[in-house]
């Protein structure tokens, strides 16, 4: 049985922890705000040169240029997004499972899955279970996401196909649907998937300058860039709209908790004048019996 | 003229135009280019330079960086790292970026790969200045 002291040390901390839960969650919900700006104002970029970039993918063979075709290697890579810090929900645990989940499924199709994380917390949660696989880990980008990070890598992506080490990427990341919502996605990245539309559409003689190779080595490169920097993005703003409903839940437990440890103190803190009173008032009966 | 371009710019950051216009001149890699309604389809990188368009009579101006450009049905949709409007430039930046450059390609040598960043860089913000200029 808790002493009515040890109830009321429960109480201040379950308090302190409420706020630091609060402040968390009003931390997020601004920040929120602005990765959810910068998610809006990527995307047309990033669903136009994805139109540019699969119609040109349709029109143009396989060998034309290096990043259109599979390779001969059988070798993939994973691109994966995770946060660097942690109080998030299940954002980083649902990224890693599908990851372990993927890399199962896939291991008699590809002869090694090599994984590139971003994020500190996907290093330390796949660390035990898939670490030999780990090419790279990039930490701390999630403070300040631009365009220059995602080109680095973009290009560390690239070299790796173009050098015929992997012959597919993949990018798996939180897609960010709302503050409460984040579907983790899986995304391939390379070799760029062909547009589905059909046949008449099709412009046949497209002109390209100043040459066709000349105009897919400067774009293709550029998909991979904007892919991965619309991922960083998603990513991002994932982190902080999970963040945020799970410090609003924790929030809610906290006052939930002190309501309970309150009744409690109460209950206790009667019971004990009761008990008291009762004393006192047998005293004096037995005094004047 | 009846017909008229769909202009569409955007950068990884925002959408910066989307505009009927009767005329579009780029500067593409190989040379600067016009284009006008009915252009056949045409896809082509763009350097460095200054992209200007005709709506209803007025020439507009817009400092563009590295990007491309293709052309569908009478759709232009121009895709760059970065675009500013005339209005938008900040001369006093520009103007320091230039200075800064070039001091920087006095001290390299022609074979560093500073070089050539430091090459865009200037390239840059003479554009820059050169857009800003025609916009008052």
């Amino acid at each position: 049985m808790p002493s009515l002291k040890d109830i009321k040390k429960r109480i201040v901390s379950v308090k302190n922890t409420s706020q630091i839960t609060k402040a968390m969650k009003m931390v997020s919900a601004a920040k929120l705000r602005k990765a959810q700006e910068a998610v809006v104002a990527a995307r047309p970029y990033a669903e136009k040169v994805q139109d540019v970039i699969s119609s040109l993918a349709l029109r143009e063979d396989a060998d034309a240029h290096p990043l259109l075709g599979a390779r001969g290697k059988n070798r993939a890579l994973v691109v994966l997004m995770t946060s660097d810090r942690g109080l998030c929900g299940g954002f980083n645990s649902s990224i890693t499972k599908t990851v372990e989940q993927f890399v199962r499924k896939n291991t008699e199709g590809y002869e090694a899955i090599d994984l590139m994380v971003v994020g500190r917390k996907g290093k330390e949660l796949l660390k035990r279970r898939l670490g030999d696989s780990f090419v790279n880990v990039h930490e701390n980008l999630s403070g300040n996401i631009n365009y220059a990070t995602a080109q680095l890598l973009g290009q560390e992506v690239v070299d790796g196909f173009v050098s015929e080490t992997y012959g597919a990427v993949y990018l798996i990341y939180n897609a960010f649907k709302s503050a409460m919502t984040q579907i983790v996605t899986i995304d391939q990245l390379l070799p760029v998937v062909p547009k589905e539309c059909d046949e008449n559409t099709l412009v046949a003689d497209y002109i390209y300058e100043p040459s066709q190779g000349d105009v897919l080595d400067q774009l293709l490169p550029k998909y991979v860039e904007v892919k991965i920097f619309k991922g960083l993005l998603e990513s991002v703003a994932s982190e902080h709209g999970s963040r945020m409903s799970a410090m609003d839940s924790a929030s809610k437990n906290a006052s939930e908790m002190i309501g309970k440890l309150t009744l409690q103190y109460n209950r206790l803190r009667q019971a004990a004048i009761t008990k008291e009173l009762m004393e006192i008032i047998s005293g004096s009966e037995s005094i004047k019996g | 003229m009846a017909e008229k371009l769909q202009l569409e710019m955007v950068t990884p950051y925002r959408k910066v135009l989307s505009e009927q216009v009767d005329e579009v001149t780029a500067p593409g890699t190989v040379g600067e280019f016009g284009l006008l309604p009915g252009h056949t389809p045409l896809l082509t990188t763009l350097n460095i330079g200054e992209l200007s368009y005709v709506q209803d009579g007025t020439i507009s101006h817009v400092a563009v960086n590295w990007g491309y450009v293709e052309v569908e049905n009478n759709t232009v949709t121009v895709l760059v790292e970065t675009a500013e409007l005339a209005d938008q430039i900040d001369l006093e930046r520009a103007r320091k970026a230039l200075g800064r450059a070039e001091e920087a390609l006095k001290t390299l040598d022609s074979d560093d790969k500073q070089f050539k960043i430091m090459e865009a860089a200037l390239q840059r913000a003479m554009i820059r200045i050169q857009v800003a200029g025609r916009g008052h």
